[in-house]
């Protein structure tokens, strides 16, 4: 479903995704794990058509996401790792446009929309703008946006950052529940190594752009010969902690929310 | 098309529910209508061109059309900033409708914030001199709300961030506003500053409501829409081109 072959991303003269070739078949989970700044975000970007790849291929269902745009849009769905919401607007009228945009029929738009604001308990507060939303409701928000339309493949980036452990129980049975009864291929980040062990078919690890390991979790032990794939992901990557150079964007956020306090 | 309205709604949303925005964007025509135009007012009669309220009235309605209108195409900034952009590009929807559906609903509100305008410039004392021809100025108004937020949507995909924000205030919309013959008559102008005022889009929409409001014109009022028309269709292009581009 998703074929990724010698992927390159330089920004300058910094590489960010270095010769990362994987597969994921149809109906599988797979997590992509690895610790900051070491590429995630950027390939998800480059699958989700939000950034040109330096070089090598990418195929989402058979199509390049550069030339046919529009065609692999259709098919994917992405709960993004940084905010995307118009916090102006309430969390009905959110999913509404989500709905339009991902052509869902009203009726169906409507009647999923109700499911997924009560499963993530924000129906109560539908009409209130989101801006007015604590941070764990926005993310619950941008989280049920994601299954209003119900794509071949859904890209999940950190999805739990942020959410108690109510919400994050909530979300993994509902990925679970999607990729079983839809055959949803699931592509999911996460720093949780106990999630990914949880639900993930296979995972990937990838550390300074470059993917050090990939199969089973099992296999992931084996080859590291640990308990746990925690302590496998350390093995692999090693316990420096990571610098990760601020974007412009999260410049500018900081820069919005230094204003906004005022 | 349900994506071109929908995102059309969304900005008469926005824009219904900021009051203080809304309020806060009146300051600046009241200052130029009030303060300019009873206050240059007996020079400009002295020097035997009539009533400068009713010279100034279409310049500060064209100049609220035209902040209106680049900041919507701006807006791309915060919604950058703010995420909703993202949302947006990756749905599977040509980025064309996306662009076109900001750009109307940028374009009405700019027109609404011109009507409103008109309407303090009407208590303030302008009276249009013919009636029968008034409406079009609605049609300019229109004109000038395209090739403005086409031509903020063209800077708004190019910018990364805000901090080429005041660059382009004081560099760009400024020099438009006050080149555009909105506070002073086009004709017997130096030859550098004549030249400049030609090229500014901004005054052919300006001279095209004089010419429906007032009956007098630089330019006549076919050749403005015609100018007008031709700029906003060009770039309308440029930011349909300029938006596609956008990676983030």
């Amino acid at each position: 479903m998703i074929r990724v072959r010698n992927l390159v991303k330089s920004f300058g003269s910094f590489t960010a995704v270095n010769d990362v070739s994987f597969d994921v078949a149809e109906g599988e989970i797979f997590a992509f794990l690895g610790p900051n700044g070491a590429g995630k975000t950027t390939t998800i970007k480059m699958l989700t058509t939000l950034l040109k790849p330096t070089s090598g291929g990418i195929e989402l269902d058979g199509l390049d996401p550069q030339t046919k745009q529009n065609e692999a849009r259709k098919r994917f769905g992405i709960v993004f790792q940084d905010p995307s919401l118009d916090i102006e607007l309430s969390a009905a009228e959110n999913m509404e446009i989500h709905g339009v945009l991902y052509h869902v029929p009203r009726a169906q738009r409507r009647q999923r929309s109700e499911e997924l604001l009560k499963l993530f308990e924000l129906w109560d507060r539908r009409r209130e703008p989101v801006k007015k939303f604590s941070g764990g409701m926005k993310r619950r928000l941008e989280i049920a946006r994601g299954f209003l339309h119900t794509p071949k493949i859904l890209f999940l980036d950190e999805p739990t950052l942020g959410l108690d452990p109510q919400s994050r129980n909530q979300l993994w049975s509902h990925v679970k529940k999607v990729n079983e009864a839809e055959r949803v291929t699931v592509f999911l980040t996460t720093h949780y190594m106990d999630e990914a062990d949880r639900v993930a078919h296979r995972v990937g690890v990838i550390d300074h752009g470059k993917l050090v390991a990939q199969g089973t979790p099992t296999e992931i032990k084996q080859q590291t010969g640990k308990e746990s794939l925690e302590e496998a992901f350390l093995v692999l990557t090693g316990s420096t902690i990571r610098e990760e150079s601020a974007g412009s964007s999260d410049q500018l956020r900081q820069f919005a929310r230094m204003w906004s306090k005022r | 098309m349900s994506a071109i309205y929908i995102l059309w709604l969304r900005e008469m949303k926005r824009y219904s529910r900021s009051r203080v925005q809304l309020v806060a964007s009146f300051g600046q025509p009241m200052l130029y209508l009030l303060v300019l135009g009873f206050g240059l007012g007996p020079v400009f009669q002295r020097a035997g061109n009539g009533s400068y309220l009713q010279f100034v009235a279409p310049g500060v309605i064209g100049m609220t059309v035209l902040f209106s209108s680049i900041f919507s195409g701006l807006a791309l900034l915060f919604d950058r900033q703010f995420g909703f952009l993202k949302e947006t590009l990756v749905a599977p929807v040509p980025r064309l409708q996306i662009m076109a559906g900001r750009t109307l609903g940028g374009a009405t509100v700019a027109v609404i914030q011109g009507l409103l305008v008109s309407l303090i410039c009407v208590i303030a004392g302008f009276r249009p001199v013919h009636l029968a021809t008034a409406p079009l100025a609605l049609a300019f108004m229109m004109l000038i709300a395209v090739v403005f937020c086409a031509l903020g949507v063209a800077i708004g995909s190019s910018l990364q961030d805000m901090q080429g924000f005041q660059l382009i205030m004081n560099f760009m919309v400024m020099p438009i506003f006050f080149l555009s013959g909105a506070l002073f008559p086009l004709s017997g102008l130096p030859k550098v500053l004549a030249l400049a005022t030609a090229i500014d889009p901004l005054s052919y929409g300006i001279d095209g409501m004089r010419a429906v409001l007032l009956g007098v014109t630089h330019f006549g009022a076919v050749a403005d829409a015609v100018v007008l028309a031709a700029v906003g269709a060009v770039l309308l292009v440029l930011g349909a081109y300029r938006f596609s581009k956008i990676e983030i």
